[in-house]
């Protein structure tokens, strides 16, 4: 286990020798699953190379969302008849399911819309207890002026504004863990930030603009020693690499649906049972009460106490169906054909002149996405050149505005891949951004 | 391989040439009012100062900002459109270019009304950048109200 102060070198290379991977006959055949792939945009053949924002849904998430409203449809955890029953279970059976596929117990996963409720819910739980809710056994979570509450700068807004709120509403300090030039978290500015005041620190697995893998083991190792909680954002690790929330050691993460070929609507909240146990509700209503008095309410214990009003079944069942599949798939080999889809793709932009990737360089472990600066053309304008051939990407600040803020800019173009991603289609986006300096005129 | 035809419509060398040029870019002292307006979405802004020659003529805008070529171009088309026109012309024009951007390509534009502004016509048919194209002639519209004392200290987002 590292000391405090050591900063830890990158994460290993991993070369192809070693790892397992799709293989581009593989991929083909998968590719069938998404008959989306096969639409034109602009007269050109799809490239979808925006996956980091939302992911294409298989036939079979599709199909599983359509048979649960065909023919099971029917409220749960409320009810007596047969089909309350089936649809409770199917519920249950779904919630088992994706817990599974990141490793945890069934009980530990909360449904929410998306992973920034899922947030929030935490960040207000928090909040509830420091206002004195959940009496002694939630006494654990309350935090005020003095505490402080640790971020990072490469963080989406989503796992950063609410803990901003949850400062602002406690007295709370909120501390930032800086980057490095490449990237990488300062761990020793970490190191130094994290202390005896810290009580949470909240942090990305991969970073959605610079695609790097975060060192979340030596981060929980910090936050032990001292007694803070971790929250992990996993919305752009779950996705992609095989992901076991127990043997990472974190309190709480949070999953998206929509970008792991799930359906929008739908995220899950991973909290350990003693913490989900004691944390307060954040939504309150209906199906998260035991007993319900004109001026008080005695609440469900987790998950159903965090799962207030009607949910959000057929979603979640297709969600379960959607790690299913990415399972079916394998995850390692998932990983290894996105590793070198990414190393594909910083190779080739980074060969081209005038292009400034963001995030660690080659042979270092990133996910299959690049983020990247066209010099002389504004981001808007390559991803609009890129659109005219079919190939979506996102720009702007990708919900990042502080990391841009960082490293000295407004916005990029950012190409992310997934599972259904081929070289050729790698290839063909490269081709396409050695073309767009010409075309602004910027060479 | 260059962009396809409707790629050469919506980037006219005339746009190019704005977005490199940026008439009117650098803010200068002496306005009459001022406003910043963002994009939320992509993070592109302007900050436009409108400065009056009398009370009715805007005698020339200045501005700074960040964005897409398309957002550039537009003030820098703006910048030279306004140089020294009544009032009323200079809201004739906004509200007319406003028109154009919503025509969702239906309409070309008054070229004796809107000059080099009307090369922008295409952007209608994106409606993910109609708001690009839109961001200095709003933050015109705010600095003209605001010179009017007609808007309060927060000035409104981009619409």
């Amino acid at each position: 286990m590292p000391t405090p102060t050591t900063v830890m070198p990158p994460v290993p290379v991993r070369t192809d020798a070693t790892v397992t991977t799709l293989t581009s006959a593989d991929v083909e055949r998968l590719r069938a699953d998404f008959p989306i792939l096969e639409r034109t945009v602009n007269g050109s053949p799809l490239v979808y190379l925006d996956s980091g924002a939302t992911s294409q849904k298989p036939l079979a998430v599709l199909d599983a969302e359509r048979a649960f409203a065909l023919h099971e449809t029917a409220a749960v955890h409320r009810g007596a008849h047969t089909m309350a029953g089936e649809a409770t279970e199917t519920f249950e059976a779904a919630r088992a399911q994706v817990a599974g596929f990141v490793g945890v117990d069934a009980d530990e996963l909360v449904w929410t819309s998306n992973a920034t409720e899922g947030l929030n819910l935490i960040a207000y739980g928090i909040s509830n207890a420091s206002l004195g809710r959940g009496g002694d056994s939630s006494a654990r979570f309350r935090i005020g002026a003095g505490d402080e509450i640790v971020v990072t700068e490469m963080e989406h807004h989503s796992n950063l504004v609410p803990w901003q709120e949850l400062a602002f509403r406690t007295g709370a300090t909120l501390r930032v863990i800086g980057l490095q030039d490449d990237g990488h978290l300062k761990l020793d500015e970490a190191a130094e930030i994290i202390g005896a005041r810290t009580r949470l620190i909240a942090v990305t697995h991969v970073s959605n603009v610079l695609g790097l893998v975060n060192p979340v083991e030596d981060l929980v190792a910090m936050a032990r020693r001292v007694g803070a909680l971790v929250v992990l954002d996993a919305c752009q690790s779950a996705p992609h690499m095989a992901l076991d929330l127990r043997a990472l050691d974190v309190d709480f993460a949070v999953l998206s649906g929509h970008k792991m070929l799930g359906p929008t609507g739908i995220g899950a909240l991973y909290g350990r049972r003693e913490l989900l146990d004691a944390l307060p509700p954040f939504l309150t209503g209906g199906s998260m009460i035991t007993t319900v008095q004109l001026d008080h309410s005695e609440f469900l214990p987790a998950p159903a106490r965090f799962e207030a009003g009607t949910q959000r079944v057929s979603q979640a069942v297709a969600l379960a169906e959607a790690t299913r599949y990415l399972s079916a798939v394998g995850m390692d080999r998932i990983a290894g054909w996105e590793f070198a889809l990414g190393q594909r793709l910083l190779e080739g932009i980074a060969a081209l002149p005038g292009i400034r990737v963001l995030g660690p360089g080659l042979g270092e472990e990133r996910v299959g996405l690049a983020s990247f600066v066209v010099e002389g053309v504004h981001a808007h304008d390559v991803g609009q050149f890129l659109d005219d051939r079919g190939i979506e990407v996102r720009v702007g600040h990708h919900c990042a505005q502080p990391l841009h803020r960082r490293f000295g800019i407004t916005a990029t173009t950012r190409a992310s891949a997934y599972l259904y991603t081929t070289e050729d289609e790698v290839d063909a986006a490269i081709a396409a951004i050695g073309d767009v300096r010409a075309f602004f005129g910027a060479v | 391989m260059t962009g396809s035809a409707a790629l050469q419509g919506l980037y006219q060398q005339v746009i190019l040439d704005h977005a490199k040029e940026k008439h009117g870019f650098g803010l200068r002292d002496g306005a009459a009012a001022s406003s910043h307006q963002l994009n939320p979405t992509c993070g592109d802004e302007v900050t436009l100062r409108v400065h009056l020659g009398d009370a009715d003529t805007v005698a020339s805008i200045s501005w700074e900002g960040q964005g897409c070529s398309i957002s550039t171009a537009s003030a820098s088309i703006l910048s030279d459109l306004v140089d020294d026109l009544p009032r009323p012309d200079v809201r004739l024009r906004i509200e007319a270019f406003r028109e154009l951007m919503q025509s969702k390509g239906t309409i070309d534009g008054d070229e004796e009304l809107l000059e080099d502004a009307v090369a922008l016509s295409g952007v209608s048919r994106y409606v993910t950048r109609i708001k690009c194209a839109m961001l200095p002639w709003v933050a015109l519209e705010h600095a003209l109200l605001e010179a009017d004392g007609a808007l309060g200290a927060e000035a409104g987002a981009a619409r």
